[in-house]
Protein backbone atom coordinates (compact mmCIF):
# COMPACT_ATOMS: atom_id res chain seq x y z
CA UNK A 1 0.00 0.00 0.00
CA UNK A 2 2.60 2.40 0.58
CA UNK A 3 6.01 1.65 -1.01
CA UNK A 4 9.21 3.80 0.04
CA UNK A 5 12.70 3.58 -1.81
CA UNK A 6 15.80 5.32 -1.28
CA UNK A 7 14.58 8.67 0.54
CA UNK A 8 16.45 11.22 1.74
CA UNK A 9 16.21 14.63 3.31
CA UNK A 10 18.63 17.07 4.90
CA UNK A 11 16.94 19.76 6.55
CA UNK A 12 19.80 22.61 7.35
CA UNK A 13 23.08 20.95 8.05
CA UNK A 14 21.10 17.53 9.25
CA UNK A 15 20.79 14.63 6.95
CA UNK A 16 17.38 13.76 8.51
CA UNK A 17 16.88 10.40 5.98
CA UNK A 18 19.11 9.18 4.28
CA UNK A 19 18.26 6.69 2.02
CA UNK A 20 15.45 5.11 3.80
CA UNK A 21 13.24 2.26 2.28
CA UNK A 22 10.06 1.32 3.96
CA UNK A 23 7.04 -0.77 3.30
CA UNK A 24 3.45 -0.99 4.80
CA UNK A 25 1.53 -3.18 3.81
CA UNK A 26 -2.66 -3.43 3.02
CA UNK A 27 -4.83 -3.56 6.61
CA UNK A 28 -1.15 -3.62 8.81
CA UNK A 29 -0.20 -1.78 11.29
CA UNK A 30 3.43 -0.48 11.35
CA UNK A 31 4.79 1.08 14.23
CA UNK A 32 8.02 3.53 13.19
CA UNK A 33 10.31 3.72 16.30
CA UNK A 34 13.41 5.25 16.83
CA UNK A 35 15.32 7.76 19.04
CA UNK A 36 14.14 10.99 19.03
CA UNK A 37 15.65 13.21 16.35
CA UNK A 38 15.60 10.68 14.35
CA UNK A 39 13.55 11.33 11.30
CA UNK A 40 10.46 9.49 12.21
CA UNK A 41 7.48 12.52 12.07
CA UNK A 42 9.51 13.91 9.30
CA UNK A 43 9.35 10.28 7.24
CA UNK A 44 5.42 11.15 8.38
CA UNK A 45 5.24 14.28 7.16
CA UNK A 46 7.10 12.46 3.38
CA UNK A 47 4.61 10.43 3.55
CA UNK A 48 1.19 12.46 3.13
CA UNK A 49 3.70 14.64 1.02
CA UNK A 50 3.78 17.77 3.81
CA UNK A 51 6.98 17.68 2.76
CA UNK A 52 9.19 16.82 0.11
CA UNK A 53 12.30 14.88 -0.24
CA UNK A 54 15.38 15.86 -1.67
CA UNK A 55 15.75 12.40 -3.34
CA UNK A 56 13.96 9.00 -3.47
CA UNK A 57 10.30 7.55 -4.21
CA UNK A 58 7.02 7.16 -2.35
CA UNK A 59 4.16 5.07 -3.55
CA UNK A 60 0.89 5.34 -2.27
CA UNK A 61 -1.39 2.31 -3.76
CA UNK A 62 1.04 2.18 -6.63
CA UNK A 63 1.32 6.13 -7.47
CA UNK A 64 4.43 8.29 -7.23
CA UNK A 65 3.50 11.31 -4.97
CA UNK A 66 6.73 12.80 -5.38
CA UNK A 67 6.65 15.38 -7.86
CA UNK A 68 3.16 15.46 -7.46
CA UNK A 69 2.00 19.56 -7.38
CA UNK A 70 -0.30 20.19 -4.32
CA UNK A 71 -3.68 19.71 -6.45
CA UNK A 72 -2.81 16.46 -7.61
CA UNK A 73 -1.45 15.70 -3.86
CA UNK A 74 -5.01 17.11 -2.55
CA UNK A 75 -6.67 14.31 -3.69
CA UNK A 76 -3.95 11.37 -2.24
CA UNK A 77 -4.60 12.80 0.78
CA UNK A 78 -8.16 12.23 1.06
CA UNK A 79 -6.89 8.92 0.90
CA UNK A 80 -5.06 9.46 4.40
CA UNK A 81 -6.14 10.37 8.23
CA UNK A 82 -3.72 12.12 10.52
CA UNK A 83 -3.34 11.86 14.04
CA UNK A 84 -0.88 15.13 14.95
CA UNK A 85 1.74 15.14 17.59
CA UNK A 86 -0.25 18.00 19.53
CA UNK A 87 -3.52 16.83 18.30
CA UNK A 88 -3.41 20.04 15.98
CA UNK A 89 -7.19 20.95 16.51
CA UNK A 90 -8.50 23.91 15.20
CA UNK A 91 -8.30 26.59 18.07
CA UNK A 92 -11.55 28.69 16.25
CA UNK A 93 -13.66 26.32 15.86
CA UNK A 94 -15.92 23.63 17.94
CA UNK A 95 -14.52 19.80 18.44
CA UNK A 96 -17.95 19.36 16.20
CA UNK A 97 -16.61 21.94 13.70
CA UNK A 98 -13.04 19.86 13.65
CA UNK A 99 -14.46 16.14 13.01
CA UNK A 100 -17.01 17.51 10.63
CA UNK A 101 -14.47 19.92 8.78
CA UNK A 102 -13.18 17.25 5.68
CA UNK A 103 -16.97 16.47 4.89
CA UNK A 104 -17.39 19.87 4.88
CA UNK A 105 -15.01 20.75 2.75
CA UNK A 106 -14.89 17.51 0.30
CA UNK A 107 -18.95 15.92 0.38
CA UNK A 108 -21.89 17.47 -1.03
CA UNK A 109 -23.71 15.78 2.22
CA UNK A 110 -26.46 17.96 3.50
CA UNK A 111 -25.80 19.50 6.98
CA UNK A 112 -27.87 16.71 9.21
CA UNK A 113 -25.71 14.25 7.36
CA UNK A 114 -22.59 15.62 8.08
CA UNK A 115 -23.75 16.31 12.32
CA UNK A 116 -24.79 12.04 12.46
CA UNK A 117 -21.42 11.11 11.15
CA UNK A 118 -19.40 13.99 13.16
CA UNK A 119 -21.67 12.45 16.37
CA UNK A 120 -20.73 9.06 15.52
CA UNK A 121 -17.31 9.63 15.24
CA UNK A 122 -17.39 11.06 18.76
CA UNK A 123 -19.33 8.52 19.96
CA UNK A 124 -16.47 5.89 18.79
CA UNK A 125 -13.75 7.67 20.69
CA UNK A 126 -16.31 8.09 23.54
CA UNK A 127 -16.55 11.71 23.73
CA UNK A 128 -20.54 12.44 22.92
CA UNK A 129 -21.28 15.21 24.84
CA UNK A 130 -18.12 17.10 23.63
CA UNK A 131 -19.72 18.18 20.02
CA UNK A 132 -20.16 22.08 21.35
CA UNK A 133 -17.06 22.15 23.49
CA UNK A 134 -13.81 24.28 21.79
CA UNK A 135 -10.38 22.68 22.01
CA UNK A 136 -9.34 25.13 24.51
CA UNK A 137 -11.32 23.20 27.33
CA UNK A 138 -10.18 19.94 26.81
CA UNK A 139 -7.36 17.74 28.23
CA UNK A 140 -4.77 16.19 26.24
CA UNK A 141 -6.47 12.85 26.26
CA UNK A 142 -9.63 13.94 24.89
CA UNK A 143 -7.94 15.89 22.18
CA UNK A 144 -6.13 13.19 21.05
CA UNK A 145 -8.88 11.63 21.16
CA UNK A 146 -11.10 14.11 18.77
CA UNK A 147 -8.23 14.65 16.58
CA UNK A 148 -8.79 10.53 16.35
CA UNK A 149 -12.38 11.30 15.72
CA UNK A 150 -11.41 13.90 12.97
CA UNK A 151 -8.21 11.69 11.35
CA UNK A 152 -11.26 8.90 10.97
CA UNK A 153 -14.32 11.55 9.75
CA UNK A 154 -13.66 10.82 5.78
CA UNK A 155 -13.39 6.80 6.42
CA UNK A 156 -10.16 6.70 5.72
CA UNK A 157 -7.53 3.97 3.73
CA UNK A 158 -4.60 5.04 5.80
CA UNK A 159 -4.17 6.79 9.14
CA UNK A 160 -0.97 7.96 9.96
CA UNK A 161 -0.54 8.61 13.85
CA UNK A 162 2.73 10.94 15.15
CA UNK A 163 3.52 10.01 18.73
CA UNK A 164 -0.09 9.11 19.51
CA UNK A 165 0.43 8.48 23.17
CA UNK A 166 3.13 11.27 24.09
CA UNK A 167 2.86 13.59 26.88
CA UNK A 168 0.06 11.91 28.20
CA UNK A 169 -0.66 9.74 31.50
CA UNK A 170 0.48 5.82 31.30
CA UNK A 171 -3.41 5.08 31.99
CA UNK A 172 -4.64 7.77 29.23
CA UNK A 173 -2.21 6.61 27.15
CA UNK A 174 -3.62 2.95 27.23
CA UNK A 175 -7.08 4.53 26.65
CA UNK A 176 -5.63 5.94 22.93
CA UNK A 177 -3.91 2.38 22.28
CA UNK A 178 -6.81 0.42 23.10
CA UNK A 179 -8.91 3.14 20.61
CA UNK A 180 -5.89 2.63 18.15
CA UNK A 181 -6.73 -0.93 17.92
CA UNK A 182 -10.70 -0.99 18.21
CA UNK A 183 -10.11 1.28 14.92
CA UNK A 184 -8.20 -0.92 13.04
CA UNK A 185 -10.65 -3.88 13.79
CA UNK A 186 -13.97 -1.93 13.15
CA UNK A 187 -12.32 0.45 9.57
CA UNK A 188 -9.48 -2.46 8.93
CA UNK A 189 -7.33 0.45 7.78
CA UNK A 190 -3.52 0.37 7.22
CA UNK A 191 -1.76 2.69 9.84
CA UNK A 192 1.56 3.77 10.48
CA UNK A 193 2.44 4.86 14.12
CA UNK A 194 5.50 6.86 14.88
CA UNK A 195 6.09 6.91 18.30
CA UNK A 196 9.23 6.06 21.06
CA UNK A 197 6.77 4.26 23.48
CA UNK A 198 7.50 0.89 23.45
CA UNK A 199 4.36 -0.08 25.53
CA UNK A 200 2.57 1.67 22.63
CA UNK A 201 3.89 0.08 19.78
CA UNK A 202 3.63 -3.46 21.21
CA UNK A 203 0.27 -3.23 21.69
CA UNK A 204 -1.12 -1.76 18.21
CA UNK A 205 1.45 -2.74 15.99
CA UNK A 206 1.52 -5.76 13.95
CA UNK A 207 4.66 -4.76 12.84
CA UNK A 208 7.56 -2.23 14.04
CA UNK A 209 10.34 -1.07 12.16
CA UNK A 210 13.00 1.09 14.06
CA UNK A 211 14.85 4.08 12.25
CA UNK A 212 18.34 5.73 13.30
CA UNK A 213 20.43 8.02 11.25
CA UNK A 214 17.79 8.28 8.55
CA UNK A 215 17.55 4.80 8.14
CA UNK A 216 15.50 1.57 9.05
CA UNK A 217 17.96 -0.72 10.50
CA UNK A 218 15.65 -3.41 11.78
CA UNK A 219 12.03 -4.77 11.23
CA UNK A 220 10.21 -7.12 12.66
CA UNK A 221 6.55 -8.13 14.71
CA UNK A 222 6.56 -7.27 18.28
CA UNK A 223 8.28 -10.75 20.02
CA UNK A 224 10.97 -10.32 17.07
CA UNK A 225 11.90 -6.92 18.54
CA UNK A 226 11.68 -8.75 22.42
CA UNK A 227 13.78 -11.05 21.74
CA UNK A 228 16.69 -9.56 18.86
CA UNK A 229 20.26 -9.52 19.69
CA UNK A 230 20.02 -6.73 17.89
CA UNK A 231 22.51 -4.46 19.32
CA UNK A 232 20.64 -0.92 18.81
CA UNK A 233 16.80 -2.61 19.28
CA UNK A 234 18.44 -3.94 22.39
CA UNK A 235 19.83 -0.90 23.67
CA UNK A 236 16.38 1.07 22.80
CA UNK A 237 14.07 -1.44 24.58
CA UNK A 238 16.43 -1.57 27.66
CA UNK A 239 16.63 2.57 27.29
CA UNK A 240 20.12 2.26 28.18
CA UNK A 241 22.52 5.55 26.88
CA UNK A 242 25.36 3.00 26.26
CA UNK A 243 25.95 1.41 23.12
CA UNK A 244 25.84 1.64 19.32
CA UNK A 245 22.88 4.42 19.56
CA UNK A 246 24.46 8.17 20.15
CA UNK A 247 22.38 10.20 22.43
CA UNK A 248 21.53 13.33 20.67
CA UNK B 1 45.33 54.03 3.74
CA UNK B 2 42.51 51.88 5.16
CA UNK B 3 43.94 49.41 7.54
CA UNK B 4 43.41 45.59 7.06
CA UNK B 5 40.93 46.00 9.98
CA UNK B 6 39.19 48.59 8.65
CA UNK B 7 38.64 46.98 4.95
CA UNK B 8 37.26 44.07 6.74
CA UNK B 9 34.71 45.75 8.39
CA UNK B 10 33.71 47.57 5.44
CA UNK B 11 33.58 44.60 3.69
CA UNK B 12 31.56 42.72 6.31
CA UNK B 13 29.37 45.82 6.43
CA UNK B 14 28.80 45.83 2.77
CA UNK B 15 27.94 42.04 2.79
CA UNK B 16 25.45 42.81 5.58
CA UNK B 17 23.95 45.60 3.52
CA UNK B 18 23.66 42.85 0.02
CA UNK B 19 22.22 40.22 2.65
CA UNK B 20 19.41 42.85 3.53
CA UNK B 21 18.99 44.03 -0.04
CA UNK B 22 18.49 40.08 -1.05
CA UNK B 23 16.41 39.51 2.00
CA UNK B 24 14.20 42.13 0.70
CA UNK B 25 13.77 41.11 -3.01
CA UNK B 26 13.01 37.49 -1.87
CA UNK B 27 10.21 38.63 0.55
CA UNK B 28 8.81 40.60 -2.24
CA UNK B 29 8.74 37.69 -4.42
CA UNK B 30 7.09 35.35 -1.83
CA UNK B 31 4.79 38.02 -0.97
CA UNK B 32 3.92 38.40 -4.96
CA UNK B 33 3.72 34.46 -5.33
CA UNK B 34 1.20 34.74 -2.44
CA UNK B 35 -0.94 36.65 -4.30
CA UNK B 36 -0.81 34.71 -7.36
CA UNK B 37 -1.68 31.69 -5.19
CA UNK B 38 -4.76 33.65 -3.84
CA UNK B 39 -5.68 34.47 -7.42
CA UNK B 40 -5.46 31.01 -7.92
CA UNK B 41 -7.24 29.62 -5.74
CA UNK B 42 -10.55 32.09 -5.73
CA UNK B 43 -10.42 31.36 -9.50
CA UNK B 44 -10.69 27.55 -8.86
CA UNK B 45 -13.47 27.68 -6.14
CA UNK B 46 -14.52 31.46 -4.21
CA UNK B 47 -14.04 31.61 -0.46
CA UNK B 48 -17.26 30.74 1.72
CA UNK B 49 -19.59 33.10 2.36
CA UNK B 50 -19.33 32.53 6.30
CA UNK B 51 -15.91 32.97 6.33
CA UNK B 52 -15.45 36.20 4.94
CA UNK B 53 -18.90 37.56 6.84
CA UNK B 54 -16.74 35.89 10.22
CA UNK B 55 -13.29 37.60 9.06
CA UNK B 56 -15.32 41.13 8.08
CA UNK B 57 -16.71 41.27 11.57
CA UNK B 58 -13.41 40.76 12.93
CA UNK B 59 -11.32 43.43 10.72
CA UNK B 60 -14.18 45.44 10.09
CA UNK B 61 -17.00 45.64 12.93
CA UNK B 62 -14.43 44.81 16.15
CA UNK B 63 -11.98 48.04 14.50
CA UNK B 64 -14.84 50.80 14.44
CA UNK B 65 -14.41 52.32 18.30
CA UNK B 66 -11.02 52.40 17.52
CA UNK B 67 -11.54 54.13 14.49
CA UNK B 68 -14.28 56.59 16.53
CA UNK B 69 -12.10 57.91 18.66
CA UNK B 70 -8.97 58.33 16.04
CA UNK B 71 -11.19 60.27 13.36
CA UNK B 72 -12.82 62.49 16.05
CA UNK B 73 -9.29 63.66 17.49
CA UNK B 74 -7.67 63.85 14.12
CA UNK B 75 -10.75 66.30 12.43
CA UNK B 76 -10.18 68.02 15.81
CA UNK B 77 -6.76 68.38 15.34
CA UNK B 78 -7.02 69.12 11.28
CA UNK B 79 -9.33 72.16 12.72
CA UNK B 80 -6.60 73.31 15.04
CA UNK B 81 -3.85 73.29 12.46
CA UNK B 82 -5.94 74.76 9.89
CA UNK B 83 -7.23 77.68 11.98
CA UNK B 84 -3.25 78.32 13.19
CA UNK B 85 -2.00 78.07 9.39
CA UNK B 86 -4.55 80.40 8.23
CA UNK B 87 -4.07 82.92 10.44
CA UNK B 88 -3.78 86.91 8.84
CA UNK B 89 -3.05 84.92 5.81
CA UNK B 90 -6.68 82.51 4.41
CA UNK B 91 -10.38 83.87 6.03
CA UNK B 92 -11.15 81.40 7.99
CA UNK B 93 -14.36 80.78 6.14
CA UNK B 94 -12.58 78.20 4.32
CA UNK B 95 -11.78 75.92 7.18
CA UNK B 96 -14.62 73.69 6.47
CA UNK B 97 -13.52 72.54 3.22
CA UNK B 98 -9.60 72.37 4.16
CA UNK B 99 -11.20 70.04 6.25
CA UNK B 100 -13.29 67.89 4.61
CA UNK B 101 -10.74 67.85 1.43
CA UNK B 102 -7.68 66.60 3.99
CA UNK B 103 -10.15 64.30 5.28
CA UNK B 104 -11.12 62.49 2.36
CA UNK B 105 -8.03 62.47 0.21
CA UNK B 106 -5.76 62.00 2.72
CA UNK B 107 -6.15 61.80 6.54
CA UNK B 108 -9.12 59.32 6.48
CA UNK B 109 -7.79 56.61 4.45
CA UNK B 110 -4.03 56.86 5.30
CA UNK B 111 -5.08 57.25 9.09
CA UNK B 112 -7.16 54.39 8.82
CA UNK B 113 -5.11 51.74 7.35
CA UNK B 114 -1.99 52.43 9.45
CA UNK B 115 -4.79 51.74 12.78
CA UNK B 116 -6.86 48.83 11.04
CA UNK B 117 -3.09 48.01 9.84
CA UNK B 118 -1.51 47.49 13.23
CA UNK B 119 -4.93 46.24 14.74
CA UNK B 120 -5.51 43.90 12.56
CA UNK B 121 -2.02 42.72 10.58
CA UNK B 122 -1.45 41.75 14.27
CA UNK B 123 -4.25 40.05 14.92
CA UNK B 124 -3.80 37.98 11.40
CA UNK B 125 -0.21 37.44 11.84
CA UNK B 126 0.04 36.24 15.22
CA UNK B 127 -3.10 34.02 14.86
CA UNK B 128 -1.75 32.20 11.42
CA UNK B 129 1.60 31.82 13.32
CA UNK B 130 0.24 30.01 15.94
CA UNK B 131 -1.68 27.80 13.53
CA UNK B 132 1.64 27.25 11.96
CA UNK B 133 3.93 26.59 14.65
CA UNK B 134 1.24 24.35 16.38
CA UNK B 135 0.72 22.28 12.69
CA UNK B 136 -2.41 23.50 12.85
CA UNK B 137 -2.23 24.74 8.50
CA UNK B 138 -0.16 21.32 8.16
CA UNK B 139 -3.53 19.59 9.46
CA UNK B 140 -5.21 21.81 7.15
CA UNK B 141 -3.15 20.59 4.04
CA UNK B 142 -3.05 16.59 5.92
CA UNK B 143 -7.01 16.57 4.64
CA UNK B 144 -6.52 17.95 1.33
CA UNK B 145 -7.90 21.46 2.46
CA UNK B 146 -5.70 24.58 0.51
CA UNK B 147 -4.97 26.99 3.51
CA UNK B 148 -4.40 30.14 1.12
CA UNK B 149 -7.83 29.29 -0.03
CA UNK B 150 -9.03 28.45 3.37
CA UNK B 151 -7.40 31.30 5.44
CA UNK B 152 -5.83 33.65 3.32
CA UNK B 153 -8.44 34.54 1.16
CA UNK B 154 -11.52 35.26 3.05
CA UNK B 155 -9.22 37.69 5.29
CA UNK B 156 -7.43 39.53 2.39
CA UNK B 157 -11.51 40.11 1.02
CA UNK B 158 -12.90 40.87 3.85
CA UNK B 159 -9.98 43.32 4.37
CA UNK B 160 -10.80 44.91 0.84
CA UNK B 161 -14.25 44.70 1.35
CA UNK B 162 -14.39 46.66 4.99
CA UNK B 163 -11.47 49.03 4.65
CA UNK B 164 -13.72 51.83 2.21
CA UNK B 165 -16.16 50.95 4.47
CA UNK B 166 -14.79 51.65 7.55
CA UNK B 167 -12.65 54.07 5.81
CA UNK B 168 -16.21 55.82 5.34
CA UNK B 169 -17.07 56.28 8.92
CA UNK B 170 -13.76 57.69 9.38
CA UNK B 171 -14.46 60.51 7.07
CA UNK B 172 -17.34 61.31 8.75
CA UNK B 173 -16.60 61.38 11.56
CA UNK B 174 -13.41 63.27 11.67
CA UNK B 175 -15.26 65.54 9.41
CA UNK B 176 -17.34 66.04 12.47
CA UNK B 177 -14.62 66.11 15.05
CA UNK B 178 -13.23 69.05 13.36
CA UNK B 179 -16.79 70.99 13.00
CA UNK B 180 -16.71 70.67 16.66
CA UNK B 181 -13.76 72.14 17.30
CA UNK B 182 -14.45 74.84 14.47
CA UNK B 183 -17.74 75.95 15.94
CA UNK B 184 -16.65 75.46 19.60
CA UNK B 185 -13.19 76.38 20.12
CA UNK B 186 -11.99 78.69 17.16
CA UNK B 187 -15.44 80.44 16.35
CA UNK B 188 -16.11 79.81 13.05
CA UNK B 189 -20.35 79.94 12.72
CA UNK B 190 -22.14 76.00 12.00
CA UNK B 191 -23.42 77.57 8.46
CA UNK B 192 -20.06 78.93 7.32
CA UNK B 193 -18.26 75.78 7.87
CA UNK B 194 -21.19 73.67 6.52
CA UNK B 195 -21.42 75.85 3.44
CA UNK B 196 -17.69 75.22 2.81
CA UNK B 197 -18.15 71.69 2.57
CA UNK B 198 -21.45 72.06 0.48
CA UNK B 199 -19.16 74.59 -2.15
CA UNK B 200 -16.05 72.80 -1.90
CA UNK B 201 -17.50 68.92 -1.99
CA UNK B 202 -15.93 67.13 -4.98
CA UNK B 203 -17.35 62.89 -5.44
CA UNK B 204 -13.96 62.41 -6.65
CA UNK B 205 -12.33 63.30 -3.44
CA UNK B 206 -14.25 60.78 -1.53
CA UNK B 207 -13.73 58.20 -4.77
CA UNK B 208 -9.98 58.42 -4.48
CA UNK B 209 -9.56 58.09 -0.84
CA UNK B 210 -12.24 54.87 -1.16
CA UNK B 211 -9.77 53.71 -4.28
CA UNK B 212 -6.72 53.74 -1.74
CA UNK B 213 -9.01 52.20 1.00
CA UNK B 214 -9.16 49.08 -0.85
CA UNK B 215 -5.80 48.66 -1.94
CA UNK B 216 -4.72 49.31 1.57
CA UNK B 217 -6.90 46.46 2.62
CA UNK B 218 -5.50 44.15 0.34
CA UNK B 219 -2.03 45.42 1.70
CA UNK B 220 -3.00 44.60 5.21
CA UNK B 221 -4.41 41.60 4.88
CA UNK B 222 -2.06 39.97 2.64
CA UNK B 223 1.18 41.40 4.63
CA UNK B 224 -0.95 39.77 7.69
CA UNK B 225 -1.52 36.63 6.23
CA UNK B 226 2.13 36.23 4.54
CA UNK B 227 3.72 37.23 7.88
CA UNK B 228 1.83 34.08 10.32
CA UNK B 229 2.33 31.82 7.30
CA UNK B 230 6.34 32.68 7.21
CA UNK B 231 6.32 32.19 11.38
CA UNK B 232 8.96 29.77 12.41
CA UNK B 233 9.97 28.61 16.03
CA UNK B 234 7.93 28.83 18.72
CA UNK B 235 6.38 31.69 20.85
CA UNK B 236 9.19 34.30 19.93
CA UNK B 237 8.31 33.63 15.81
CA UNK B 238 4.93 34.35 16.62
CA UNK B 239 5.88 37.94 18.14
CA UNK B 240 8.27 38.65 15.17
CA UNK B 241 5.56 37.61 12.56
CA UNK B 242 3.20 40.06 14.58
CA UNK B 243 5.99 42.77 14.37
CA UNK B 244 6.79 42.22 10.53
CA UNK B 245 3.35 42.07 9.88
CA UNK B 246 2.67 45.52 11.55
CA UNK B 247 5.58 47.18 10.42
CA UNK B 248 5.79 46.20 6.98
CA UNK B 249 1.67 46.89 6.02
CA UNK B 250 2.42 50.37 7.49
CA UNK B 251 5.36 51.20 5.37
CA UNK B 252 4.16 49.65 2.54
CA UNK B 253 0.30 51.68 2.76
CA UNK B 254 2.96 54.68 2.75
CA UNK B 255 4.60 53.91 -0.10
CA UNK B 256 1.70 52.67 -2.10
CA UNK B 257 -0.26 56.16 -0.89
CA UNK B 258 2.38 58.07 -2.76
CA UNK B 259 2.13 55.97 -5.45
CA UNK B 260 -1.78 55.65 -5.20
CA UNK B 261 -1.79 60.14 -5.10
CA UNK B 262 0.43 60.23 -8.06
CA UNK B 263 -1.00 58.53 -10.14
CA UNK B 264 -5.09 58.95 -9.30
CA UNK B 265 -4.71 62.88 -9.21
CA UNK B 266 -1.94 63.13 -12.25
CA UNK B 267 -3.93 60.62 -14.62
CA UNK B 268 -7.25 59.32 -13.51
CA UNK B 269 -8.43 62.58 -12.18
CA UNK B 270 -6.61 64.77 -13.69
CA UNK B 271 -8.11 68.39 -14.37
CA UNK B 272 -8.34 68.67 -17.99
Amino acid sequence: MIEIRGLKKRLGRRQVLDGLDLDVSKGETLVVLGPSGTGKSVLLKHIIGLMSPDEGSIKVDGEEIVGMNERELDRVRLKFGMLFQGSALFDSMTVGENVGLSLAEHTKLPRAEIRRRVADRLEWVGLNDAEPMHPASLSGGMKKRVGLARAMAMDPAIILYDEPTTGLDPITGDVINTLIRAMQHRLGVTSVVVTHDLMSAYKVGDRLAMIYQGRVVFTGTPDEVRHTDHAMVRQFIEGSSVGPIQPV
Amino acid sequence: MASPAGEGLAARGAGLIGARIGDGFSGIGRVALLVVEMLRATARQLPSLRLVVQQMQAIGVDSLWLVIVVSIFTGAVAAVQAAYQFSNVVPLRYIGSVILRSVVIELGPVLTALVVGGRVGASIAAELGTMKVTEQIDALRAMGIDPVRFLVVPRVVAAIIMLPIITIYADAIAVFGGYVVAVVSIGVSSHTFITAIKDFFYIRDVLSGLIKAVFFGGIIGTMGCYSGFQTEGGAEGVGRATTSAVVSSCVMVLVLDYLLANFLFQIIFAKK
